[in-house]
């Protein structure tokens, strides 16, 4: 019997095209890459045909839950040293006569994700370091008319930051009674232009289609 | 790839090149490659978010003073966000006196042949016109910017004098993807003049008779 001969040497794959491949991908989510911010609800934004992309700046984001929470996000404004959230929340403060601390103020700027803390138990949230007393203290901004505490949040940031845009950001359950009422609300204080955050999807009518 | 030469000074002076390349074992580089690849991945907010404008009507806070601006109720479309993700839509107007005998709204849906043809039918003209103006500019017959084609098709929409003046109304059982669909039927339309206002009483009791959820809706909401 012919003995079959294997190959003495081990098969090599040359793994630097993979390599190359490999780095240039990689390089380029590194760069194009925004992190995405863990919200306090998730939501899937509805679709719409708008082209308009989201400003990054001068923004303050309502953040509507399926269930009916309203949370909040503003931004530090284009300029990291105007530090515009600080200074709502320390109005914030002063209107409810908490004083907040310069570590409490220095962590909520630094806070990304949208916030639905009442105001009372702000000081609470901010100092802890356990994420679960965090989850279960944003409750969602208190808005009945006995302690609208997001009229303040929405005057105070209009104060502060004179520019800021009111950005809505819903689910496309969340039920339209929500909604009305948070835009009643800023209507009441005169805002009267609004971004809803959607998703691009196309859509496309054909002339036919109307002369029929 | 480089290849060293090492040279060996040793005994009897026998020179011999290297015969195999150092292999450099690339495993665990790629290892950590795809694991950074798929973190990057899954982190990253590729497309983002697009934002969709919308200007309400100003609050008519003292109606002494103001007055709410008149329409043409020839070209009014009221057009009323339902539960369940249904539109009903009368022309015209509704007086409050009328309670007792309401007009019947007539159903719809958010599909093509829904809410959509109903808005390209009663704004033909102006569609028309719209889309002939951005097929020149396709075609290169007019040349514009950007900017000044968007100028000129806001342009177009405010001349407009035969389209629909759309009011969009919506039931509390609605919900706010409703909300987004409708403004977005607007722009696809090209809807001229439309906007947002809060629903009557009598007009929540014309969709829930059409409904037929009157029930059903007052007691969800006791």
């Amino acid at each position: 019997m012919p003995k079959i001969k294997l190959p003495t040497q081990s098969p090599h794959i040359d793994m630097t095209p993979m390599v190359d491949l490999f780095s240039v991908v990689l390089i380029f989510l590194m760069l194009t890459t925004t992190m995405r911010q863990p919200e306090p609800a998730n939501v899937d934004t509805p679709f719409s045909i708008s082209e308009k992309p989201t400003p990054d700046f001068n923004m303050m984001t309502f953040l509507l839950s399926t269930d009916g929470k309203v949370f909040m996000n503003f931004d530090n404004g284009p300029d990291t040293a105007l530090k515009f959230r600080p200074k709502i929340l320390a109005e914030m403060g002063k209107r409810y006569e908490i004083e907040f601390t310069e570590t409490e103020l220095r962590f909520f700027e630094k806070y990304k994700s949208s916030i639905g803390v009442p105001i009372l138990q702000m000081k609470e949230f901010l100092s802890t370091d356990d994420n679960n007393i965090r989850n279960s203290l944003n409750v969602g901004i208190p808005m009945d008319s006995v302690d609208n505490q997001l009229a303040m949040w929405i005057l105070f940031a209009r104060q502060v930051n004179p520019n800021i845009q009111a950005c809505i950001k819903g689910d496309s359950k969340t039920g339209f009674d929500v909604v009305e009422k948070v835009l009643d609300i800023l209507q009441d204080r005169n805002v009267n232009r609004f971004n809803l955050i959607t998703s691009l999807e196309a859509a496309k009518i054909n002339l036919e289609e109307i002369q029929q | 790839m480089a290849e060293i030469i090492v040279e060996e000074k040793g005994k009897g002076g026998k020179r011999r090149a290297k015969k195999h390349p150092p292999h450099i074992d690339m495993t665990p580089m790629v290892d950590l490659m795809c694991l950074l690849i798929v973190f990057f991945m899954l982190t990253t907010a590729f497309s983002k978010a697009k934002v969709m404008e919308i200007i309400l009507p100003e609050k008519i806070k003292d109606p002494t003073k103001q007055e709410a601006p008149r329409i043409s109720a020839s070209r009014t479309l009221n057009v009323i966000l339902g539960p369940n993700n249904k539109v009903y839509w009368y022309p015209g107007s509704v007086k409050e006196e009328d309670f007792n005998n309401l007009p019947p709204v007539r159903e719809t849906d958010f599909s093509a042949t829904g809410v959509r043809q109903l808005l390209l039918e009663r704004n033909r003209a102006l569609f028309k016109k719209i889309n002939d103006f951005n097929q020149e500019v396709i075609t290169g017959k007019r040349v514009l910017s950007q900017d000044s084609l968007r100028e000129s098709i806001s342009k177009l929409k405010s001349d407009d004098d035969t389209g629909p003046i759309v009011l969009i109304k919506a039931h509390k059982l609605a919900n706010y993807g409703n909300f987004v669909d409708i403004l977005d039927e607007m722009n696809i339309c090209g809807i001229a003049r439309y906007t947002f206002v809060k629903i009557a009483w009598y007009e929540e009791k014309m969709v829930e008779t059409a409904a037929g959820t009157s029930s059903a809706a007052t007691a969800s909401t006791n």
